[in-house]
């Protein structure tokens, strides 16, 4: 593709630029990368009562890519990634400042509903949380509080496939969800998440429970879902990172105790030629 | 230091490599002396020792992949490890160099000497300069350095071009000489191969220091 060429005629530029402003390309770069991000923090603040948890983060989550959040334990990760679908709203202390951009619209803002947000932007757990209910059931939840009135069995058929669970499943459908085995209830809690069709997953430390055999499955399937779904995962396993992910967010604490993004790059990036010394010092394990 | 073994398992790589890098800074200058002093033990001896060459560059490589698996190293621990790797191939192709030129002073034999040789030791010099200062510049992590020894493959090069014409002249001049002038002509080749690996060495240095792949000035990569 011709670099120089124009744009097409019918595209009409996102801001047009002013002719002597000296911040013109920054303006129209902005635009750019704001078309490709599905959500978009900006200092964005979490306190748990007086404590100061997450500070000043802001990052762009790219549209169907995999971005990774790793740091040392207590650095804020799994915090903010409950910023992203409300999900600290469930924890009492908690006060979030700042701004989550989620399809334009500022998540904290007043009129917004947590449960409909939670509904487009699913999370799964470090452990996997089936309910004690059928596998079918299971699945089938989230669209039944929803009031789906589509073909049911084909929403759940079609959800257990792509968690590529199905063909381990499909003729014990009505089983507990508790007989599965702890990769296969991860791979459930993941067919849950997407039955009702979210545009975002959150995960927290999904394979942290899970046997190697079973931490594979569940990475294939994370690489095979950015297809459709933009992913958020948490995981304090930097291979683990390295190999999902597209995108990787680096986190530290302060002397304060409060987690900060010390840097956000390109995976390949952040683990062989990372620009900052912390990174660095945190991936070859310099400190633990 | 929660990494003390890993550090160390690092430096001793690097004191491995090293040492293989003395053996063949030795079987290159003692190539040399072989085909100057028409010294034919001495050359058996290049391609008899060129095998403890190769099995140091196995053991060195088992180290390495061994460390890649149990360390699984990330950013300067990743580039480093993986540019040991590449200089231990470097250095083994190297010694392949040398042992060619000890056996090119098998095939010459006891023939008669072409000509007095003076710039195909100037190369052998030049280039076993270039070895020693792309590893210096390994361990000394010194990006300057590695800049320099690939400045210092132009003056080798030049050399060749210069030992080329000369011998080209002899065989224009007179064609029963061209078989002679042939084997010096392998053995000037071998040594500028022998700069070119050493050029790759200090490519590679860049790459550990700096994580960039920029391997020409000027930008593209070859």
């Amino acid at each position: 593709m011709n670099r120089n060429a124009p744009p097409p005629a019918a595209a009409p530029p996102l801001a047009a630029p002013m002719p002597d402003a000296p911040n013109a390309p920054d303006i129209a770069a902005a635009a750019a990368r704001a078309e490709d991000a599905a959500l978009r923090a900006r200092a964005l603040n979490v306190r748990y009562g007086d404590f100061l948890a997450v500070r000043d983060i802001d990052m762009d989550i790219k549209r169907h890519e995999v971005t990774a959040l790793i740091g040392p334990s207590g650095c804020g990760k799994s915090t903010l990634l409950r910023c992203f679908n409300r999900m600290n709203d469930l924890i009492p202390a908690a006060r979030v400042s700042g701004r989550v951009f989620f399809e334009g619209f500022d998540l904290y803002a007043p009129d917004v509903d947590p449960t409909e947000i939670r509904s487009r932007i699913g999370m799964v757990f470090q452990r996997p949380n089936p309910f004690p209910k059928s596998i079918y059931d299971n699945v089938a939840f989230g669209l039944r509080i929803n009031g789906y009135t589509g073909d049911m069995e084909e929403a759940v058929e079609k959800s257990l496939r792509q968690a590529a669970l199905w063909d381990e499943v499909k003729d014990r459908l009505n089983d507990s969800a508790l007989e599965l085995s702890g990769g296969q209830q991860q791979r459930l809690c993941i067919a849950r998440a997407i039955a009702v069709q979210p545009e975002i997953v959150l995960m927290d430390e999904p394979a942290s429970a899970l046997d190697p055999i079973a931490t594979l499955a569940v990475e294939e399937l994370i690489r095979e879902l950015k297809r459709q779904y933009t992913i958020v995962i948490v995981t304090h396993n930097m291979q683990q990172a390295a190999r999902v992910s597209d995108d990787t967010a680096f986190l530290m604490v302060d002397e304060r105790r409060a987690g900060y993004l010390v840097e956000f790059a390109d995976t390949h990036q952040i683990f062989t030629n990372p620009s900052d010394e912390r990174t660095e010092a945190y991936i070859t394990g310099r400190f633990s | 230091m929660p990494r003390a073994d890993f550090d160390r398992d690092i430096r001793r790589a690097r004191d491995e490599l090293l040492l293989m890098g003395s053996m063949v800074e030795k079987a290159i200058a003692r190539s040399l002396d072989a085909l100057r002093n028409r010294d034919l033990a001495l050359a058996e001896a290049v391609i008899r020792d060129d095998d403890v060459i190769d099995d140091k560059h196995v053991e060195l490589e088992e180290f390495c992949i061994d460390l890649i698996a149990t360390q699984q190293p990330m950013a300067s621990d990743l580039r480093t490890l993986v540019t040991a790797l590449h200089l231990g191939v470097e250095l083994e192709r190297m010694g392949d160099y040398a042992e060619g030129i000890a056996k090119i002073s098998l095939m010459m034999g006891d023939e008669a000497p072409l000509k007095p040789l003076i710039d195909i030791p100037r190369m052998a010099q030049k280039a076993s300069e270039m070895v020693r200062r792309s590893l210096d510049a390994f361990v000394a992590r010194d990006v300057d350095e590695a800049r320099a020894v690939r400045r210092d493959d132009d003056e080798v090069d030049a050399l060749y071009e210069q030992v080329y014409h000369e011998l080209l002249t002899y065989m224009l001049s007179d064609p029963r000489v061209i078989r002679r002038a042939t084997h010096l002509l392998w053995a000037a080749h071998n040594i500028e191969r022998i700069a070119d690996r050493a050029t790759n060495i200090a490519e590679h240095v860049v790459y550990m220091v700096t994580g960039e792949r920029k391997y020409k000035e000027g930008g593209a990569r070859g």
